[in-house]
């Protein structure tokens, strides 16, 4: 599989997703303070800036040894329940890159399906649940959609992060079922999750550097 | 905030400096930020490892040694550790025979430890048993959510299962124990204020004065619902009631009666709260075998308390009195 998302594309759109991570720290511990447990803008940041160290000493010649390089250096620094989960989805992008050196549109949609995937198998999260899911999972289909539809990379994503937008909207009036919210019970609902927030900046980040 | 730190972002790493300076006794892998018995791995003995986010000392460094935990991985301030640091405290305390991972009911935390069993038999072999711990009443029961939290039984599980590790027993025997606890094992806490997270500068939720939350957990957040603040036999009854219509505690054995502080709330109301707890259960013809009062795991400097009540037998009593030796928890030895 070759195309136009290389090393150098899928390194911008991590160190993106860095600055969004950076820019957003606060507002995403006031969201995790509101219903979980006040460090998920922190942990994040963290872990991202580890995946900018790691970028900064050496980028690697294909996606599926740089994904597996993020997907390994979340599981190390983030802990929580959001290191295993991004660093599972990134493991399952890196298995599903191949070998080559780059990526076609469809390339794209088929890693980001498979790291919503490895995020359902390890946090076994449905919709509704109010998690990140509730806006990676529509944001995955509107990929394939727009795509199958013929489309550029470019519309194809900025549809997909309309998509996790709504998704992420969607959550405000959820009553949490996974995670540190479900324990608050109804209290829960009125709060936007703080998953499915980052995971829409994971996205804008794509939107912004993959198509090229 | 007022707190004595120096940088919020080292409050761990400087914490646990403090730690191996205080208890030379210990070793303290700042490294990995895993604190080991002194005389890990004791050859043919199962190793016992916890862990969990930091700020709720003493849980869980403050229970490692003879008779209790052989290792414990801190996290990041109500964090989860990282899978690197369970295997590191899983190799340092393998003696042959095994090791028992005792982990705390949050989905981070469950996460990263199955991450961490899977990781270490595959790279060292060694058998890894996990039990969770799952007693918070507050928590509806339910496929449908995270479940029930790991909050105050998680200290009496590491006791007793430690003390019948210390005996020998091995690695089937000594998860069947940590069960065993854990199953009969209820809790339910109340918070009359929020606490710091130090990275966060502010209290975690606002609580007005004269307000607490009934059923709250370890990490800061809200409980299930906000009431006015009550006098102690009426906190008493809101801890001891659900976990009473949980669980049938009767028996001829009694119960370990649990009274545990938060952090800011002082041991003097902890004994107040312990005689309304004591009234109770008297009246409902439960029987206190043995009881612990203090601040044994806590979250951070939030005021309030948990009651944890464990069913006991004379298998759980003999280990509950036998020897232990660790920083927070000592006695027979």
């Amino acid at each position: 599989m070759t195309g136009t998302v290389d090393t150098a594309a899928l390194t911008a759109w991590l160190r993106e997703f860095a600055r969004l991570i950076g820019d957003n720290k606060s507002l995403l511990t006031e969201l995790d303070s509101a219903i979980g447990d006040a460090d998920h803008g922190v942990n994040m940041h963290r872990g991202m800036t580890a995946v900018l160290a790691t970028l900064d000493a050496e980028v690697p010649d294909t996606p599926a040894v740089l994904l597996k390089r993020t997907g390994m250096t979340l599981i190390s620094n983030v802990g929580g329940a959001s290191g295993p989960l991004y660093g599972t989805a990134f493991l399952r992008m890196a298995t599903a890159a191949g070998n080559d050196a780059s990526l076609a549109d469809g390339d794209v949609a088929k890693i980001l399906r498979a790291g919503l995937d490895g995020i359902v198998a390890r946090g076994k999260a449905e919709a509704g649940d109010k998690t990140m899911y509730d806006a990676l999972a529509p944001a995955v289909d509107t990929l394939d959609a727009v795509l199958a539809d013929g489309q550029p990379l470019a519309e194809a994503l900025a549809a997909a992060v309309r998509a996790a937008e709504e998704g992420r909207a969607a959550t405000i009036p959820m009553v949490a079922r996974k995670g540190r919210a479900s324990y608050l019970g109804e209290r829960s609902a009125g709060h936007q999750d703080p998953g499915a927030t980052s995971v829409t900046l994971l996205l804008a980040a794509a939107a912004i550097t993959l198509p090229g | 905030m007022h707190k004595i730190i120096n940088d919020p972002a080292n409050i761990v790493p400087d914490a646990l400096r403090g730690l191996a300076a205080a208890h030379p006794e210990l070793r303290v892998d700042h490294e990995n930020r895993i604190v080991v018995r002194g005389d890990a791995p004791v050859a043919g003995k199962v190793g016992l490892i916890s862990g969990g986010g930091s700020g709720h000392e003493p849980l869980h460094a403050g229970f490692v040694g003879a008779g209790m935990l052989d290792a414990a991985c801190a996290g990041e301030i109500f964090t989860s550790p990282v899978p690197a640091q369970m295997v590191a405290a899983t190799r340092a305390v393998d003696g042959g025979a095994g090791v028992l991972h005792i982990v705390k009911n949050y989905t981070g935390d469950v996460m990263n430890f199955e991450m961490a069993a899977e990781l270490a038999e595959a790279e060292t072999g060694v058998a890894v048993t996990s039990v969770i711990t799952n007693d918070d009443v507050a928590v509806q029961d339910s496929l449908y959510t995270a479940g029930r939290r790991g909050v105050g039984v998680t200290v009496l599980v590491e006791k007793i299962a430690g003390a019948a590790a210390e005996q020998g027993r091995p690695l089937p025997e000594v998860a069947g124990v940590a069960r065993k606890v854990n199953d009969n094992g209820r809790s339910m806490g109340i918070a009359l204020s929020s606490c710091t997270v130090p990275a966060a500068g502010k209290p975690t939720f606002d609580l007005p004065d004269g307000q607490m939350e009934v059923g709250i957990g370890i990490h800061g957040e809200p409980g299930r619902r906000r009431v006015p603040v009550a006098p102690a036999g009426e906190i008493a009854d809101m801890l001891v009631s659900p976990i009473l219509a949980d669980l049938d505690f009767t028996g001829d054995s009694g119960v370990i009666a649990f009274v545990n502080g938060m952090g800011a709330t002082p041991l003097i109301e902890l004994y107040v709260l312990y005689h309304e707890v004591a009234t109770i259960l008297g009246k409902a013809g439960v029987g206190i075998a043995r009881s612990l009062v203090g601040p044994y795991i806590t979250s951070l400097d939030m005021a309030g308390c948990s009651v944890t009540l464990v069913k006991a037998d004379d298998e759980i009593l003999r280990l509950w009195d036998a020897p232990v030796r660790t920083p927070a928890l000592r006695w027979g030895a």
